[in-house]
């Protein structure tokens, strides 16, 4: 095990040790607005990545070439410049409100995005300055710095709050989760292990773990998985009947993360058109913003599932 | 402290690209584009010709040497490109009435004049990338070795073709900081590695002397054989609806929004081979079907689109802020 990526002060855990186990059986039943079996959220990552990146203590991928990587750099740019607007104009006609994982440097790069986006009352949230720049190696007190940036950064382009985070390039410390609570935030989305929002385990504050999504991520069904974007849809369409099923007995929360540089490339963009038509067709769906489940859940759920989830640790100790 | 506090620096944070090469832009900002004969859809076709040498570094470049010298399963399987795969391409462009532009690296044009002259007897383009795809531009290799291996590929190329070569493709798609200026110092005037535009753009260089910019050309990595069939593992028809796809969706955008180029970038030693020369005819059948598209080289399409550029877009390399 490296440990050039952590404090000296560091210790290794056998488990993140920052949720309750809790079993995807009889719990409390989750009732989102107007009776909502499921709550639907887009999140489009509206990314900056630099083209000469220092270098941190590690490297998270070797997929990279050495800069310039114009492999790399040249396709997210095109997200930028081609790709985000054919996504704007898709969202446009169905309807989809966004919440944005957004490199917050892209309010200084391209604030015609990101003006775009605030005009649209999308939500805007952390995913770091720049996607090419990680939380691995940072003290406390540079992670509360770089929280600061995107408070204030986010704060000026919106006027919003910072409320989500997605770590930059999904890139945590063991300190990440602890100071976004201290900071005020309402939801992390760096933790994959539930189908429903979850409270998590911190010092101070009151922080949720919210479904964001690995699976059916577009970076996941096209790339990873070399899905077809005929193959990708289906993921989502299948991904979606399940939890809406599912929605019936306690509410759901299905989120669909993008990359406007994946699914904002010309034979892609219809088949996201239809999946998320598909989803909005449904009765029962509450589309909204990572801000609003994460607030309702805060404000209708939150305390019964933390004791409820308390009392169950207690009893199966 | 593990991170230095440089590093939570930001020095190209600021209202442009983080590089001076080209400003920021947005496609839909721009006025339309139009295409000779009102076509919405310029169709450049650009067949690779890649030459991969038996004693080149393993792992070099998607298609190179993978396995203990002497790799004959590798490099018989590329030299079948040239040898057998590009001419059921050739012939699959004769059919239809169209053109390419055919990419070279100039050992493998030196090594097959044949070929070579197969190009030029149809009036096509040559684009020149690099020398093999064994020397692989990129950070590290010295200035003066990456300046010669350039004057190498394009001198050559243009010694034995005999006709201008404007456009560049680097080896595997890969660029050190300096090889914009060095292969503008050679005469290029268009770059075909950036892909992150549907259309032309500028694109600033630093030569000794002669012009500041080149163009920059759409390349269709995402649509590729390389990336659909070699890295993605789909079926020749998955490539060919993806294909046809792309371009129907382009077609339908160019409608409102002006002129769009689809550029179609082939390996002879993937889309060549019998069981999937089919999916290219498929794709070269359904845009032969449709009335509005314009068959073309690089150069040509860059013609059309700087007869206009002119007019509007004569200072871009600076910062271009795009409309909503």
């Amino acid at each position: 095990m490296t440990r050039s990526h952590l404090e000296p002060a560091d210790e290794l855990r056998e488990d993140p040790g920052l949720y309750y186990p809790w079993p995807y059986l009889n719990r409390p039943k989750i009732e989102w607005p107007g009776g909502a079996r499921l709550a639907f959220w887009v999140a489009p990552n509206v990314e900056f990545y630099e083209i000469d990146p220092p270098q941190g203590p590690i490297q998270p991928s070797t997929l990279w070439r050495k800069p310039p990587d114009l492999l790399n750099y040249a396709i997210r740019d095109y997200g930028n410049r081609a790709g985000f607007w054919r996504m704007l104009a898709t969202f446009d006609e169905l309807g989809v409100r966004a919440s944005v994982s957004l490199s917050v440097a892209m309010c200084d790069h391209y604030p015609e995005i990101v003006e775009e986006m605030v005009a649209r009352d999308w939500e805007l949230f952390s995913h770091g300055i720049y996607n090419s720049r990680y939380l691995y190696g940072m003290s406390a007190e540079q992670e509360l710095a770089v929280i600061e940036d995107v408070r204030r950064t986010i704060h000026r382009a919106s006027g919003q709050t910072l409320d989500g985070w997605l770590s930059p390039a999904l890139t945590n410390t063991p300190r990440t989760i602890e100071l976004l609570a201290r900071s005020g935030l309402k939801y992390a989305l760096d933790l994959f292990h539930d189908d429903q929002p979850t409270p998590v385990k911190v010092p101070s504050g009151r922080l949720i773990s919210l479904p964001y999504s690995l699976e059916v991520n577009d970076w996941t069904g096209l790339h990873t998985s070399r899905g077809t974007p005929a193959e990708y849809a289906e993921r989502i369409r299948d991904q979606f009947d399940r939890l809406y099923a599912e929605g019936a007995e306690s509410g759901t929360v299905m989120c669909l993360p993008l990359h406007p540089f994946l699914i904002g490339v010309p034979h892609r963009v219809d088949y996201l058109a239809n999946a998320i038509d598909y989803i909005l067709g449904h009765e029962g769906v509450w589309h909204a913003t990572g801000r609003e489940i994460a607030s309702w859940y805060l404000d209708h759920h939150y305390d019964a599932a933390l004791a409820a989830q308390q009392a169950f640790a207690v009893e199966w100790a | 402290m593990t991170v230095d506090a440089a590093y939570l620096h930001y020095a190209h944070r600021r209202a442009a690209m983080d590089h001076d090469r080209y400003g920021r832009d947005n496609v839909f900002a721009r006025e339309p584009v139009r295409w000779p004969g009102g076509a919405r859809v310029a169709l450049w076709l650009v067949p690779l010709v890649e030459f991969f040498p038996l004693d080149m570094p393993l792992n070099a470049a998607p298609g190179g040497m993978t396995r203990p010298y002497p790799d004959y399963w590798n490099y018989t399987l590329r030299d079948y490109g040239n040898r057998v795969g590009i001419y059921r391409i050739l012939r699959a462009l004769d059919e239809r009435g169209f053109r390419a532009s055919v990419a070279f690296n100039s050992r493998a044009a030196a090594r097959d004049r044949f070929l070579v002259e197969q190009v030029t007897r149809r009036g096509w383009e040559l684009l020149a990338m690099g020398v093999d795809m064994g020397r692989i531009h990129q950070t590290g290799v010295d200035r003066a070795t990456e300046a010669a291996w350039v004057e190498e590929s394009v001198g050559t190329l243009r010694r034995i073709a005999g006709t201008p070569v404007a456009g560049w493709l680097s080896p595997a798609m890969s660029e050190s900081f300096d090889t914009p200026d060095l292969v503008a110092a050679a005469g290029i005037e268009y770059l075909c590695d950036w892909m992150n535009d549907d259309l032309p753009y500028w694109f600033s260089v630093r030569p000794p002397s002669g012009p500041t910019r080149v163009a920059a050309m759409p390349h269709g990595h995402e649509i590729s054989d390389l990336k659909l069939i070699a890295d993605y593992g789909h079926t020749a028809l998955q490539y060919a609806e993806q294909v046809i796809d792309y371009f129907d969706f382009l077609y339908r955008e160019a409608a409102e929004h002006g002129g769009r180029i689809l550029s179609l970038p082939m390996h002879p030693w993937l889309i060549g081979v019998p069981h999937r020369i089919g999916a290219l005819e498929r794709i070269l059948d359904h845009v032969a079907g449709k009335a509005a598209v314009w068959s073309a080289t690089g150069a040509e399409i860059l013609a059309a689109w700087r007869g206009q550029a002119r007019e509007r877009h004569d200072s871009t390399c600076t910062d271009h802020p795009s409309r909503g």
